[in-house]
């Protein structure tokens, strides 16, 4: 039966030919990206035959490829890219979420507040938020306020959206201010520092891997989510037809409050590596964080129409978007130019989902 | 003789505050039979249809499922109760692909675990594959998405979810009403296979040679009331009869309240 091959309305189809996989072009795009930077290290004449990546003159550390700059552009957007995987969950489902920037800044506020030691260099903590017997306390109690704060976040923002029926933007643009007034409000805009050892391992342990491995593990574990169970199959399907899904008895609601409580955990949990990587939380962290992830998901195929998209591609977007900020700085290149060129990246990736789409419908 | 029956309506009645969109509609279905419902538009069909499918809650009336008399709340009872309804708008996720939509919100899964329950893809995809050749329906690659397919696949595949559910009936509404010819001529072999498995059928439909071809029996409405019941199968009916019906030039004597 799967070998019968025919055409119906003057369509033909192979039944053993699979699409060509949208995150394959994603890579692509990857690879390219960096060999121009590789190109423009060669050729530019004040860069002086220098590589993004490589490392041939020198052996360092014996290996070919140059791991420092490697590690700074993965962990660049480990912290970034743990928003990222909420976000693109959000955004297949047809909705946004603009908030976790500043759920970031309140849960690291919070979970700070309680991971502080008492006693630094033997003084007393100048920075201490609470009493002595809030501190020095097992490093579980700031990782389950961290995840308590983001889920609050996230479900709030998932109510909102549910159940007012007011557009995702709006409900998460109030979340976005609100929260952000939160984290100033909670130290009074004082930073918050001093964590005990065990909590500034979460951010700086296995020699500064940890966000890598934690990005990479939370990637791993949504990948699994999206693609083989329920809830993936309900978010993809409430992205790509709301109507349909709630036709087919799929409770869309419940669904959507579930969606976003998942992105405000995440934040939640970018957070805690941010907060224990710095050793220091202040109210102003995480500012325009859920641009940068919604620009990761972007580029990595999620389709801001709801319904298309997949973990891998955003987490190779993260990776696009992490070596383009590295090659700029490689290339010496000002920040103001870096901001700009996010800004066409972005834009060029919608217009990209818009004409793919428009090419599929015209397929059909 | 009575148990034959697999849906009865008695006196159903559906008010939009001052409208009287369905008078007193009464209404039998024998098991493997296909009746046609056709009529003008606003003549109370879909009203009909949706009162029958949870989709509204009427205002009067009885409504007899399978020998009980049933009250959906929502289409998702109704479909439950083994009533599967093809939607004028199909009810696809265009992403999606073939076994996906086919088990939408009823997914079949290995291991339970609330949301995150875990997907058996093989096991929907053998069954979707066992319902298309059930009901005849063609296509190539059930992996591909919905938005790849033309007006006519997608159309299949909305109705090959009665058949990958074993439902008791099957309600179509205009399934062809925006389809090309060869995809109209596909439509139509599967209401055929439909008909030779014994699985009844209530099609409605503007197309007069489509309902003559595959139907047993047309029943009009008119202004909210059944007007005719016509026996196409035993009677000789032409198509004209069945205009004068709808317009509303003839009456079959049983009904002459309704004109």
């Amino acid at each position: 039966m799967s070998e019968t091959s025919h055409g119906i309305g003057g369509l033909s189809f192979d039944a053993k030919k699979r699409a060509w996989p949208n995150e394959m072009n994603v890579f692509i795009a990857l690879i390219a990206i960096i060999v121009i930077f590789e190109i423009l290290g060669q050729v530019l004449p004040y860069m002086k035959g220098q590589s993004l990546l490589f490392d041939f003159n020198t052996n360092r550390d014996g290996t070919i490829l140059n791991m420092v700059r490697l590690k700074i552009i993965i962990l660049q957007v480990s912290i970034i890219g743990i928003i990222a995987i909420g976000s693109t969950q959000v955004i297949i489902s047809g909705g946004i979420d603009l908030s976790p920037g500043s759920i970031v800044g309140l849960t690291a506020m919070v979970a700070m507040s309680f991971a502080q030691t008492a006693l630094v260099n033997g003084n007393p903590n100048p920075k201490a938020i609470f009493g002595e017997a809030w501190m020095d306390l097992p490093v579980i109690v700031p990782i389950v306020v961290a995840i308590a704060v983001g889920t609050f976040a996230g479900l709030v923002n998932g109510l909102l959206v549910a159940y007012t029926r007011i557009p995702p933007f709006i409900a998460t643009l109030g979340m976005m201010v609100a929260a952000r007034g939160a984290a100033k409000w909670w130290s009074k805009g004082q930073p918050i520092s001093f964590p005990t050892e065990p909590f500034g391992a979460i951010g700086n342990g296995m020699s500064g891997w940890s966000p890598v491995v934690i990005f990479i593990g939370l990637a791993i574990l949504f990948h699994f989510i999206l693609k083989y169970t329920v809830y993936g199959k309900h978010t993809y399907a409430i992205g790509s037809n709301e109507d349909a899904a709630r036709m087919s008895g799929i409770k869309v609601d419940r669904h959507k409050v579930l969606v976003y409580t998942i992105a405000g955990i995440l934040a939640g949990l970018s957070a805690l590596v941010l907060a224990s990587k710095n050793l220091t939380a202040q109210a102003g962290m995480g500012v325009m964080y859920e641009l940068d992830a919604i620009a990761m998901t972007v580029i990595g195929g999620v389709s801001l129409a709801g319904g298309r998209g997949s973990i891998v591609g955003t987490v190779l977007g993260a990776l696009i978007f992490g070596v383009i900020i590295s090659g700029f700085t490689y290339l010496r290149l000002d920040a103001y130019y870096q901001e700009m060129v996010k800004g066409v990246i972005i834009v060029a990736a919608v217009v990209l989902d818009q004409w793919r789409r428009q090419r599929a419908a015209a397929r059909a | 003789m009575t148990n034959d029956i697999i849906l009865e309506t008695r006196d159903l009645t559906k008010h939009y505050g001052g409208v009287h969109a369905l008078q007193g509609a009464n209404f039998t279905l024998r098991k493997g039979e296909h009746v046609a419902i056709m009529g003008d538009n606003g003549a109370g069909k879909s009203t009909f249809v949706r009162q029958i499918t949870g989709v509204e809650q009427r205002t009067r009336g009885d409504v007899i499922f399978d020998g009980k008399p049933v009250h959906f709340e929502n289409p998702m009872d109704a479909r439950n109760a083994g009533i599967e309804t093809v939607f004028q708008t199909l009810a696809l996720a265009d992403q999606l692909d073939v076994p996906d939509n086919l088990f939408l919100g009823r997914e079949l899964v290995k291991f339970k675990l609330g949301p995150f329950s875990i997907l058996d893809y093989k096991a929907m995809r053998e069954r979707t594959m066992g319902a298309l050749e059930k009901t005849g329906v063609k296509i190539p690659n059930i992996r591909g998405t919905i938005e790849r397919m033309s007006g006519g696949q997608r159309q299949c595949v909305a109705i090959a979810r009665t058949a990958t559910f074993h439902s008791k009936l099957t309600i179509m509404d205009e399934p062809t009403a925006a389809l090309g010819v060869q995809e109209t001529a596909q439509v139509e072999n599967i209401i055929r296979t439909l008909k030779e498995a014994g699985e009844p059928l209530i099609l409605i439909s503007h197309n007069m040679r489509q309902v003559m071809d595959l139907c047993d029996r047309i029943v009009v409405f008119r202004r909210g009331r059944i007007c005719a019941n016509l026996d196409i199968k035993n009677n000789d009916i032409t198509g004209e009869d069945v205009v004068a019906y709808i317009t509303g030039a003839k009456t079959q004597p049983e009904y002459a309240d309704a004109a």
